[in-house]
């Protein structure tokens, strides 16, 4: 067994709630009457689980509570859980941002995160003094930085504006150039939160292969907080589940996708189309949700290659039928690229009259599609006139199964569809 | 397993535990090993600041000056006050250039929490290198400035009889350290109390200013005696401006009473702030 490099024991943390300031002092002063007399902490006591969801009247909440697991050298250890489960405030005592409320955080080596991509650069200054600057904020030396130079300027791209000040990059660039400096940063702990939406996309192909050149050929102990699971999936060798600041769950890290895919899905995104802001309609058609069903009928949102997936759209219309009601679901991926249009016109024709309301349903057998997010569009038009948009109404994630039944799967980089193929020789 | 058990005997490179439980901030050698941090930012605040300005550099002399000749006009040549027989530009400018340094380091640094909050939300180096990289960048200007009154004293030095240089003038570097030191303090502990309290910012502002008057620089030590005197040599920063002029002039209140209890609240000052400063640097990123 390979030596435990950081080991979190039943660390937690408790924040205060409301606004800061009104009754503060009260509160402080309270706490030291307390201290000086030897008791506990007033308010360690008072707070309550972390859902966001429920009001509660405790002012104090813990954002985590009571977390322990042991990372070994080399482990790349995937960190899940939805917005608000604690993922962040546990990253922020890890590197030191903030301190625990109780336990305690035992690590060998350097502890680096990817979550600072161009933390401190300074506008006036250029390039390559920022590097320094930028490299130095990370825990480095001048030495090391000088060392690394033309290696974190060549990843970065921005060779020819190195002698530029900062301030006449483009935001693209400045965050290559802070991403390369964090990239070589080479510490024995990486943190690597998801700040790889970041940056065009060639950049962030050469992202993940920098991270898994960290992960796999160098052997340094990684930890990756996503919610892209397919990504998880992938680089992951173990994960933790965190839930309303408790862990969970512990294990492999296909387990842990699926445990978090069970978990999680029905609170996170039910009725989620119907509140979106940014929905365009001319309200003779309202749809009140739109979800992702597999062949039992749950609500998924995580699916394997060559699954059932129907998605299915509520409905509610103030005519009172609908004739020449064309629905449209188009296929995105994550780069926005369309993929495909899944159209009801193209299966059952025009002439279907539809009913006033109802539930939409379309079905795909055996879903042809490699791993990756993909982002669904929805559009609904009535007698040629477009009544309903709503882009990014909602993604699901594929990940990789032996569609082909081969234990082979190509490479998602290659391409997201999977075909249908015979092949010969003569 | 056996092997982990072993492991975990050995010594961890780094602990992390709550805030009561130790007082590791004050390491110095994690400060030490950030001192390239320091020196960066150090370089980035002299260089950076005068960039795009069209006076440039010139400002760090612009500002002295201009006080001076105020002073000069309104305190000296108005007012009539006193300044022990000396010429009143070298006089002012003596005491001006002195308290400049001392309140820019405890204004600067006592915005540390506020000023770096972007930076500290994401990253952890020792809090400590701000504050310490503000005390050597503004030593750099007060060295400029230096220059500029050593050039004005040069010039009274030749053109008048009433002032001697001596080897004291040699001694001078020495009395630049309590004056960082107390300011750092000061601001160090400021910096913890504004964490919470913001309206002590404005308060600080605006006690700096009017600590000036109860410093002898717009007037020497030796024109006030009695309580009033004891009332201004409470303020360890008047001990050092009189000091700073027996060594230029050798003119004024010296005492080794007087600087022993200024380097003696100076180090009180710097021990309380340093302390307030290692608590509060641990959990101010939840209250900011």
């Amino acid at each position: 067994m390979s030596k435990i490099v950081l080991s979190v024991e039943s660390v937690s943390k408790q924040y205060r709630l409301g606004q800061t300031g009104t009754g503060m002092l009260m509160h402080d002063v309270n706490r030291w009457v307390h201290r000086i007399r030897g008791k506990e902490d007033p308010y360690k006591k008072l707070s309550v689980v972390n859902d966001r969801t429920k009001v509660s009247d405790s002012k104090y909440v813990w954002a985590i509570r009571d977390i322990s697991f042991d990372v070994s050298q080399g482990e790349v250890l995937a960190i899940i859980g939805k917005n608000g489960s604690g993922k962040s405030t546990l990253l922020k005592i890890l590197s030191r941002i903030t301190s625990p409320t109780e336990g305690v955080v035992k690590m060998r080596g350097r502890l680096g995160s990817l979550l600072e991509v161009g933390t401190g650069m300074h506008p006036e200054l250029t390039g390559k003094e920022n590097i320094f600057l930028n490299g130095a904020i990370l825990g480095m030396t001048k030495t090391e930085i000088s060392r690394k130079f033309d290696d974190i300027v060549d990843f970065s791209g921005c060779a020819r504006y190195i002698d530029t000040p900062v301030k006449r990059y483009s935001s693209g660039m400045i965050v290559r150039m802070g991403f390369a400096v964090a990239a070589f940063l080479e510490p024995e702990i990486l943190i690597i939160d998801e700040v790889l939406a970041v940056g065009d996309a060639e950049f962030q192909l050469k992202a993940i292969d920098k991270m898994k050149q960290v992960a796999e050929t160098e052997g340094r102990t990684v930890l990756f907080v996503s919610h892209n699971m397919t990504a998880v999936q992938s680089l992951c060798t173990r994960g933790i589940l965190l839930n309303n600041g408790a862990l969970t769950y512990t294990g492999s890290a296909e387990d842990c996708v699926k445990e978090y895919g069970d978990a999680n899905y029905h609170e996170v995104r039910e009725s989620a189309v119907a509140v979106r802001p940014d929905v365009i309609k001319t309200g003779r058609i309202e749809v009140s949700d739109f979800w992702f069903e597999n062949r039992e009928g749950e609500r998924k949102f995580i699916f394997m290659s060559g699954d059932s997936i129907q998605m299915k759209l509520n409905y509610k219309s103030s005519l009172d039928e609908l004739p020449f009601l064309s629905v449209s679901f188009a296929l995105h991926d994550a780069n926005g690229s369309p993929l495909a249009e899944l159209w009801n016109f193209s299966v059952e024709g025009a002439e279907k009259v539809y009913p006033p309301s109802g539930t939409i349903t379309c079905s795909i057998n055996s879903l042809p599609l490699n791993a990756g997010r993909y982002y669904i569009n929805i559009t609904i038009r009535h007698r040629n006139q477009m009544d309903y948009l709503l882009k990014h109404a909602a993604y699901f994630d594929v990940l990789q199964s032996d569609f082909y039944g081969q234990g082979f799967m190509p490479n998602p980089k290659f391409g997201q569809f999977l075909l249908e193929q015979n092949w010969s020789t003569t | 397993m056996g092997s982990t058990l072993t492991n975990k005997e050995k010594d961890w490179d780094l602990v992390i535990e709550p805030v009561s439980s130790s007082m590791q901030a004050l390491r110095i050698s994690q400060i030490w090993k950030y001192r390239d941090l320091i020196s960066l930012f150090v370089h980035r605040d002299f260089v950076a600041v005068y960039k795009q300005t069209i006076l440039g550099p010139i400002w760090f002399f612009l500002q002295p000056i201009l006080t001076t000749i105020i002073f000069t006009v309104v305190f000296g040549t108005a007012a009539k006050l006193s300044t022990d027989g000396l010429p009143k530009p070298v006089f002012y400018m003596s005491g001006i250039v002195l308290w400049n340094y001392f309140s820019e380091v405890l204004l600067k640094s006592s915005e540390t929490f506020i000023a770096y909050r972007y930076i500290f939300a994401k990253v952890y180096f020792p809090r400590l290198v701000v504050p310490i990289s503000i005390v050597f960048s503004n030593m750099l200007k007060l060295g400029v400035q230096l220059i500029l009154f050593f050039a004005v004293y040069l010039y009274y030095c030749i053109t008048t009889d009433l002032i001697e240089p001596t080897w004291h003038l040699l001694l001078i570097p020495l009395l630049i350290v309590p004056i960082a030191l107390m300011g750092m303090g000061c601001g160090l502990l400021v910096a913890a109390l504004t964490v919470k309290f913001r309206d002590l910012k404005f308060m600080v502002n605006f006690a700096v200013d009017l600590l000036k008057y109860v410093s002898p620089i717009i007037f020497p030590l030796s024109m006030i005696d009695g309580t009033l005197q004891t009332l201004i040599l409470l303020n360890p920063m008047s001990a050092i401006i009189e000091t700073f002029r027996v060594l230029c002039f050798g003119q004024g209140e010296f005492e080794w009473i007087y600087l022993a209890s200024s380097l003696g609240m100076t180090f009180v000052l710097l021990a309380v702030g340093l302390f307030y400063f290692a608590k509060a640097e641990k959990t101010f990123i939840d209250t900011v």
